[in-house]
C-alpha cells in the first residue's frame, strides 16, 4: 500500500503530462495538473523553511558544536519569516490603498526590502565571487600539461582566456586578412561553433536518452528506487 | 618574511588606507532617500465612503541628488541622510569583506556571514512562495473573499475546476509537511510520486524533442558547403572554409557518440573514433573552463566595485555623486 | 633559477588570492578614475541578438524572462540593461516575469534604472508590466503554453492579468513572438528551448543573455533553437557597444551615461585576471616539470 499508491500516483501524473503533449483534448487536463504541481512546489518551499527551522532547534536543543551559528540563523530566519509575511514597513498600494496586504513586500522602505538589499546581495554574490580565487589557485595547481588531452584542454583554455578580452586583438590584429581565421577572436568563436558544439551535442543527445529512458521506466513503474529503500 | 606577518602588516595598511579614506574629501558610505508625499482619491463603493488617503514614501536616491539639493536649497527636507540605508551599506560590505576573510582561512566572520544567509533566504523563499504564489493560486481559490477583500481586489473569481484542483493541491502540500512531522512521514511520499510522475512526463516529450531530434537534424549538414559569389560562381576559400566546419562539425558529434557508447569495445575503428571523440571533449571542457574563468572574475569584479564605489566612494563610474571622487583617489593614491 | 622553483612549488595560495584580487582591482581603480573603457567588436551571436530585437515592429509583445539572482548579477545586470534599453527604445511591448524567487526584485530594480529614468513617457501597464514569479519551473512553462494567465494570474503590483492593456491579445506564451531570457541555470534557457521553443514548430524566437558557466552548453542551440546569445560579460559588453552605437551613433563614450557602459568596463578587470590566470597555468607547468626533471635525475 505504502509503495503502490505512490507509484501510481507517478504513472497516472506522468501519463497525464505525456498524453496532453499529443492529444488537445488532454490539454487542459496537463494544464491543470502544471498548476497543481506550481503550488505544490510553492509548498515545498515552505517545508524547505520549516526543515531549516527544525534542523537548527535540534542543534541548539543539543548544544552541538556552532549552536550559537545555529542560533543566528534561527534568528535571522524568524525576523525575515515575520517582516516578510507581515509586510512590515511596507507602504500602501496606489491602486488600493485601503487594503492593508496589498502593497508590496519588498517595495523601497520595507524591512524586508533592506534585507534583500544589504544582506541577501552582499552574501550571495560575495560567495559566487570567491570561486574566481579558488579557479585562480586551482589552474596553479592542477592544470598540467601531461598529455595529449591535457595540452588540448590548456590549449583551447588559453584561446578562450586571450580571444574574449582584448589580449587577443593586441596579440593576433596584426595578421593580413586573409589570415583573419586565425585571429585569438576568430579563433574563440570558431570553437565555440564547431569542436565545443560537437562535444556539447554529442553530451545533450546523451543525456536526452537517458532521462527519456528513466521517465519512460518510472512512468511504466519498473523504476521505484525514486521511492527508497524503507517501507 | 613570514606569511602571518606579510599578512598583517598587509592587512594594518588596507585599514590605514580605509581611515585615511573616511577622513580625506567628502568620506564615505552614506546613503540619502526622497521624500514622497503619496495622496489618493478613493471612489465610493458598498464598504467604504470617498475619501483621500494620504501617505509619505522614502526612496532611496543617489548622493548627486542629495548635494545637488543641498546646493540649491541648503534648509532642504526633501531628499535627507538615511541612517537606517547607511548602516545598511556598512552591513553590506562587513558581509562582503567577511565573506572574502575566509580566503585567508575559516573564521568568526565568516561563519556569521554564512549563518545569516541560510536563515535569510530560507525565510526569503517561504515568503515569496507565500505572496506570489499560494496567496493568489491557492487561497484565492479556497479563500477567494479573504482575499479579494484583504489583498488582490482585481483577482478574477476563480472556476469550479480551479477549485477542486487548489483542494487537491492543498491535500498534496500538507502531505509533503508531514515530512517535518514526527510520525506519518511515510505519507510525503504520495506528493513526492507526484511531482516525480509530472517531471518525467514533461522530460520525455522536451528532452526527445528539443535534444535527441532537433540536435541531430542541426547535426545533418552537407559535407560540401558552397559558398556563392556574387557573381554567381563557388568562391574557393570561403566553400573549403565552410566545408571544413561542417565536416569537423559532424565528425566531432559522431566520434564523442562513439566515445560515450559503451556497448562497443573502443578497440579498431570505434577506438579511434573514440579517441577523436575524447580530444573533442577536451577541447569542449577547455573553452568551459574559460567561459567559467570569465563569469566568476566578472563577479568578483562587481564585488570589488561594489566596496571602491558605494562603500569607500574611492571611484564613481556610475556618476552617483558630484564632486570627483577621483580627487580623493589621487590624494590618497599621493600619500600611499 | 632553483630557489625560485621551490618558492613556487610551495607558493602559499593566499599569494595566488592576493595576485587575483589586485589584477581585478587594478583596472577597476583605473578605470573607475580615468573612465576609459577598451573597445568592442561584436561577434555573430551578439549581432543577432540585437538584430531580432531590432526587427520587430513597434508595440510588439516580448516577453522577457530575468531568470537569475542577485548573485549572478555581475553578469547578467549589464546584459538586462542593454536588452531593455534595446526594448524601450524601439517601444515594444515589454512583458517581465520570473522563474527565480528572486527575479523580481531585479526587474523593478531594471526598470527603474532604465525606464523610468530614461523613457518616463512609456506607461506602466500599458508598455511594460511587471508579472513577477511564479514556483514550478519548467510546469510555469508547460501551464505557459496554453494559458498564459493562468500561470502569472496577477501582476506584482496586484492586477490581474486581465485587466493589463500590455497583455492585451496574449492568450499563451506562443502569442509573443519573442522570448528575451536573461539566464543563470535551471530553470532557464535550456528549459526555455526544451519546454517552449521547440514545441512552438517555429511560433517563437528566442535569444538570450547567459552566465559564462552556461555559455557552452547552450552553443549547440544556437542558431537553430536559439536566435542570439549573449555570453559571458563578453557577450554583455559586445551587445552594449551594438546598442550604444545604434542608439547614439554621434555620441563618444563620454556622453553615453554610465549605466550603460558596465559591462565594457567590465572588461578591463577581465583583461587583468585573464592574463594573471595564463600566467599561473605557465608558472605552475614550469615548476612541475622542473620538479619532474629533478626526480628522474635523482632516481637514475
Amino acid at each position: 500500500m505504502k509503495r503502490l499508491v505512490p507509484m501510481w500516483i507517478a504513472i497516472i501524473a506522468g501519463f497525464v503530462m505525456l498524453l496532453s503533449a499529443f492529444f488537445p483534448i488532454t490539454e487542459s487536463l496537463g494544464e491543470t495538473v502544471g498548476d497543481v504541481f506550481n503550488v505544490v512546489a510553492a509548498i515545498a518551499f515552505i517545508l524547505g523553511a520549516g526543515s531549516l527551522a527544525k534542523v537548527n532547534l535540534a542543534k541548539i536543543s543539543r548544544r552541538d558544536q556552532g549552536w550559537g551559528y545555529a542560533a543566528i540563523t534561527l534568528i535571522c530566519f524568524a525576523i525575515t519569516l515575520v517582516v516578510g509575511l507581515g509586510k512590515i514597513g511596507v507602504p500602501p498600494n496606489t491602486q488600493f490603498p485601503l487594503l492593508a496586504w496589498s502593497g508590496e513586500k519588498n517595495a523601497d522602505g520595507s524591512i524586508f526590502g533592506w534585507i534583500y538589499e544589504f544582506a541577501l546581495v552582499p552574501i550571495t554574490s560575495t560567495m559566487f565571487a570567491l570561486l574566481a580565487f579558488y579557479v585562480a589557485s586551482a589552474a596553479f595547481r592542477a592544470f598540467r600539461a601531461k598529455n595529449l588531452e591535457a595540452i588540448l584542454l590548456l590549449s583551447t583554455a588559453f584561446i578562450i582566456l586571450l580571444g574574449r578580452t582584448f589580449a587577443g586583438v593586441v596579440l593576433t590584429g596584426w595578421l593580413p586578412d586573409w589570415a583573419s581565421g586565425l585571429r585569438l577572436e576568430n579563433l574563440s568563436v570558431y570553437i565555440m561553433q564547431v569542436f565545443n558544439t560537437a562535444g556539447n551535442r554529442a553530451i545533450i543527445i546523451g543525456i536526452a536518452l537517458g532521462v527519456t529512458a528513466t521517465s519512460l521506466r518510472i512512468l511504466l513503474g519498473v523504476d521505484r528506487s525514486w521511492m527508497g529503500s524503507g517501507d | 618574511m613570514k606569511p602571518s606577518k606579510a599578512w598583517v602588516i598587509i592587512v594594518s595598511v588596507i585599514l590605514l588606507l580605509v581611515g585615511i579614506r573616511m577622513s580625506i574629501g567628502q568620506g564615505m558610505a552614506r546613503a540619502y532617500v526622497e521624500r514622497v508625499d503619496q495622496s489618493v482619491e478613493v471612489k465610493a463603493n458598498d464598504k467604504h465612503g470617498a475619501s483621500t488617503e494620504k501617505w509619505t514614501e522614502w526612496h532611496s536616491v543617489a548622493p548627486k541628488k542629495f548635494e545637488a539639493a543641498q546646493m540649491a536649497d541648503q534648509s532642504q527636507t526633501k531628499i535627507v541622510f538615511s541612517l537606517a540605508n547607511t548602516i545598511g551599506l556598512w552591513l553590506a560590505a562587513f558581509f562582503t569583506l567577511a565573506i572574502f576573510s575566509f580566503l585567508y582561512r575559516d573564521n568568526p566572520g565568516y561563519r556569521l556571514a554564512e549563518a545569516v544567509i541560510i536563515g535569510v533566504s530560507a525565510a526569503y523563499w517561504g515568503v515569496v512562495g507565500f505572496w506570489d504564489t499560494l496567496v493568489p493560486k491557492l487561497f484565492g481559490a479556497l479563500t477567494p473573499t479573504l482575499v479579494h477583500d484583504q489583498v488582490l481586489p482585481s483577482l478574477p473569481a476563480p472556476s469550479i475546476g480551479q477549485v477542486v484542483a487548489m483542494y487537491f493541491a492543498l491535500a498534496l502540500g500538507l502531505m509533503l509537511l508531514m515530512r517535518l512531522a514526527p510520525k506519518g512521514g511515510w505519507i510525503s511520499l504520495w506528493p513526492i510520486a507526484f511531482i516525480i510522475g509530472v517531471t518525467a512526463g514533461l522530460k520525455i516529450v522536451s528532452h526527445v524533442e528539443s535534444d535527441l531530434v532537433a540536435q541531430s537534424v542541426a547535426t545533418f549538414k552537407p559535407l560540401v558547403q558552397p559558398v556563392v559569389g556574387a557573381e554567381g560562381g563557388w568562391m574557393l576559400w570561403p566553400t573549403i572554409w565552410a566545408s571544413l566546419k561542417n565536416i569537423l562539425l559532424v565528425v566531432g558529434v559522431l566520434c564523442c557518440l562513439t566515445y560515450f557508447f559503451f556497448s562497443v569495445e573502443h578497440k579498431g575503428v570505434a577506438g579511434r573514433a573514440a579517441r577523436i571523440g575524447i580530444m573533442y571533449l577536451m577541447i569542449t571542457f577547455g573553452a568551459a573552463f574559460g567561459f567559467t574563468v570569465m563569469g566568476r572574475v566578472a563577479l568578483l569584479a562587481a564585488r570589488i566595485e561594489f566596496l571602491f564605489d558605494d562603500w569607500l566612494w574611492l571611484i564613481d563610474p556610475a556618476g552617483k555623486r558630484i564632486v570627483e571622487v577621483a580627487t580623493a583617489a589621487g590624494s590618497m593614491l599621493c600619500w600611499w | 633559477m632553483s630557489k625560485l622553483l621551490s618558492i613556487l612549488e610551495s607558493l602559499d595560495r593566499r599569494w595566488i588570492f592576493l595576485a587575483m584580487a589586485i589584477s581585478v582591482a587594478g583596472p577597476i581603480l583605473y578605470i573607475g578614475i580615468t573612465g576609459k573603457t577598451l573597445p568592442e567588436t561584436p561577434t555573430p551571436a551578439a549581432r543577432a541578438v540585437y538584430k531580432e530585437i531590432e526587427a520587430l515592429p513597434p508595440g510588439t509583445p516580448v516577453l522577457l524572462s530575468f531568470d537569475f539572482d542577485p548573485a549572478s548579477g555581475g553578469e547578467l545586470i549589464p546584459m538586462a540593461t542593454s536588452l531593455v534599453h534595446q526594448c524601450a527604445a524601439r517601444r515594444l511591448r515589454m512583458v517581465f516575469i520570473a522563474l527565480w524567487p528572486l527575479g523580481p526584485q531585479l526587474i523593478d530594480e531594471t526598470i527603474k534604472r532604465v525606464i523610468l529614468a530614461d523613457y518616463p513617457d512609456l506607461k506602466e501597464g500599458v508598455d511594460y508590466v511587471n508579472v513577477g514569479f511564479q514556483s514550478g519551473n519548467e510546469a510555469v512553462m508547460k501551464v505557459m503554453l496554453t494559458d498564459f494567465a493562468k500561470a502569472f494570474p496577477i501582476t506584482k503590483n496586484g492586477i490581474a492579468v486581465g485587466d493589463v492593456v500590455a497583455l492585451q491579445g496574449i492568450q499563451r506564451v506562443l502569442d509573443f513572438p519573442l522570448l528575451i531570457t536573461i539566464s543563470a541555470g535551471y530553470p532557464g534557457a535550456k528549459e526555455w528551448i526544451q519546454y517552449v521553443v521547440s514545441s512552438s514548430g517555429g511560433k517563437i524566437k528566442m535569444v538570450t543573455g547567459c552566465t559564462g558557466v552556461q555559455t557552452s552548453a547552450l552553443y549547440p542551440y544556437y542558431p537553430n533553437q536559439l536566435s542570439g546569445l549573449l555570453g559571458a560579460i563578453k557577450g554583455a559588453a559586445e551587445y552594449e557597444s551594438l546598442v550604444n552605437s545604434s542608439l547614439a551613433p554621434n555620441d563618444t563614450s563620454a556622453a553615453i551615461p554610465a549605466k550603460y557602459l558596465e559591462a565594457q568596463r567590465r572588461m578591463g578587470p577581465q583583461l587583468g585576471a585573464h592574463l594573471l590566470m595564463i600566467a599561473l597555468i605557465i608558472l605552475g607547468n614550469i615548476a612541475y616539470f622542473a620538479q619532474r626533471k629533478s626526480k628522474v635525475r635523482a632516481t637514475s
